[in-house]
């Protein structure tokens, strides 16, 4: 297995580096993951995570123009996810205002206009990174923003775990007993635009909502528990990512689209088994 | 009499949704103690009824006092059973945490932590009052559609209500569970209130001291007064509007007075 060869390689810190992000983002991707099924709002990440091309292209176009040195696109990218979260969270989410065209109409607007800003930037730049991503292409800095990230849905998630989970097994129900409810949905919305910014890295904008969504579907089918849940989507994910960062590399394939192909047929996989054997 | 005051007191209410109104010119009152079902043909606006006794939908014209106070305070003392339809059948979680969910937001805390073993003790009386006290641990998806409409009711209890507002409680149950649900009603009216909506005729006649009758108007019959033929015969075909309308003319039914 040359995968596990090029590991061991000292000269090869970009993949251990790799592995350490993948792993680490499996948490993020299984526990905010979980929350995006059973609280059907994956529409609502897809949005979000494309309006992120937005703040990349508005941020590269800001400092190509105004020569704001500090402004590095991640800042564009996470203004722009928090917005367009608020924005779908707010507005997408009224009964019977065609709240899907609402949410479709930010997803295009929020993609469109990045590659504007960007047309508009002197110079080239390559978009693919960005859009299918690359995750041996993570810094060291990447590292440290997942660990934060996952320490912080950690703690969100361990202390007010009843609470989402009444939030997401019956809204109303959680309104009438005096929780605040679209505090808590804006939360998850906020934490699940952050959860997109940064795994961009690692599967790309197109193809994030597909690693929130696909190890959590899949562990659904055979979870008990929302806890369960949770467990098996991270590990779920855990192997869709090692998997597919090991084979994208032996064959000298794109990372992000080997792993979401693991990921979709981890949940092909165990659904067909679960229509056949239970 | 000397009465004390009702617990749901409702004036002049008027209800439209989009501008097509459901409901209009509604009183109602309903006293402690009462056990009333809450009849009417589809789209009449019984559950419209219960959201706004619940300050989910606000009245557009009118008054709704529960408790004395306004619906988003009264709403703390009222245990809630929605129709389990509009649940996700496949949601994990087990039949304790669901029951669980009637003590939210009476930890001091709110925001942060699990739940007090007191919390424990209620969710495992209220369980045992449906008699699912085996059922704890199981999922609530894997349970059949009378046992999680029962877990719902174990979560209303769970609130510690002073009034029961069922929604539906005998849709798609078999018989004897259906028996067994009027026989712990009839128990739980000795220590709360209770309201249901209902299809159930055989029910309205056997158990309710009262029947609520909403068709854009909300008329209460204290069940004393009309025998089960009457009922049969008013309910048991097609909801005869006009009839309906003959009986319950304006002299003939102010809220708790005795039909003509």
């Amino acid at each position: 297995m040359d995968f596990f060869h090029a590991l061991a390689d000292p000269d090869n810190t970009f993949l251990r580096l790799a592995l350490a992000v993948g792993l680490l983002s499996s948490i993020a991707f299984g526990i905010i993951g979980t929350y995006v099924v059973t609280r059907r709002i994956s529409y609502l990440a897809g949005a979000v995570s494309h309006c992120v091309l937005g703040g990349i292209g508005g941020a590269l176009w800001l400092k190509a123009i105004f020569n704001v040195e500090w402004l590095d696109p991640v800042y564009g990218a996470l203004l722009a996810a928090l917005v367009a979260a608020f924005i779908v969270g707010r507005f997408g989410h009224n009964p019977g205002q065609r709240e899907e065209t609402m949410i479709g109409a930010t997803w295009a607007i929020g993609m469109a206009l990045g590659i504007i800003f960007i047309d508009l930037t002197p110079g080239y730049f390559d978009i693919t990174s960005y859009l299918f991503g690359d995750i041996l292409l993570v810094s060291s800095r990447d590292l440290k923003l997942i660990i934060a990230l996952d320490l912080i849905i950690i703690f969100f998630v361990a202390s007010c775990y009843h609470q989402l989970l009444a939030v997401c097994f019956d809204e109303e129900f959680a309104r009438l007993r005096g929780l605040n409810v679209e505090l808590f949905y804006q939360l998850l919305l906020a934490l699940t635009a952050v959860t997109v910014v940064l795994l961009i890295r690692v599967v790309g904008i197109v193809m994030v909502v597909a690693m929130l969504t696909l190890p959590a579907a899949a562990a659904s089918l055979y979870a008990r528990r929302l806890s369960g849940m949770m467990l098996l989507a991270i590990f779920l994910s855990a192997i869709s990512i090692v998997s597919g960062l090991g084979l994208s590399y032996n064959a000298n394939l794109s990372s992000g689209p080997v792993i979401i192909l693991f990921a979709g047929a981890l949940y092909f996989l165990m659904a067909g088994w679960k229509k056949l054997y239970k | 009499m000397n009465r004390k005051p009702p617990i749901i007191k409702i004036t002049n209410l008027d209800f439209s949704y989009h501008e097509h109104p459901v409901l209009e010119a509604v009183n109602l009152e309903i006293q402690e103690g009462e056990l009333g079902s809450i009849v009417g043909p589809n789209g009449g606006g019984k559950t419209t009824l219960l959201k706004l006794i619940l300050g989910l939908l606000q009245p557009d014209r009118g008054r709704i006092e529960i408790f004395g106070e306004s619906p988003e305070k009264g709403r703390r003392k009222i245990g809630y059973m929605p129709q389990h339809a509009h649940l996700d059948p496949l949601f994990p979680v087990s039949v304790l945490n669901v029951v669980l969910m009637g003590q939210l937001g009476k930890q001091s805390g709110g925001l942060f932590g699990g739940y007090p073993h007191q919390a424990l003790e209620t969710a495992r009386a209220a369980l045992n009052e449906v008699g699912l006290s085996d059922c704890e641990k199981d999922s609530f998806h894997q349970l059949s559609g009378g046992q999680r409409q029962r877990v719902l009711i174990a979560r209303a209890l769970c609130t510690e209500p002073q009034l029961l507002l069922l929604d539906e409680p005998t849709a798609n149950i078999d018989p004897r569970s259906e028996e067994n649900l009027y026989e712990t009603l009839v128990r739980l009216n000795r220590r709360m209130t209770i309201l249901l909506v209902s299809h159930d005729l055989g029910f309205v006649s056997q158990v309710v001291k009262s029947v609520i009758c909403v068709n854009r108007q909300v008329i209460i019959h204290p069940t004393s007064n009309i025998n089960g033929t009457l009922i049969k015969e008013i309910y048991g075909g097609d909801f005869n509007l006009v009839r309906h309308d003959h009986r319950c003319d304006k002299d003939g039914h102010h809220p708790n007075k005795p039909a003509v």
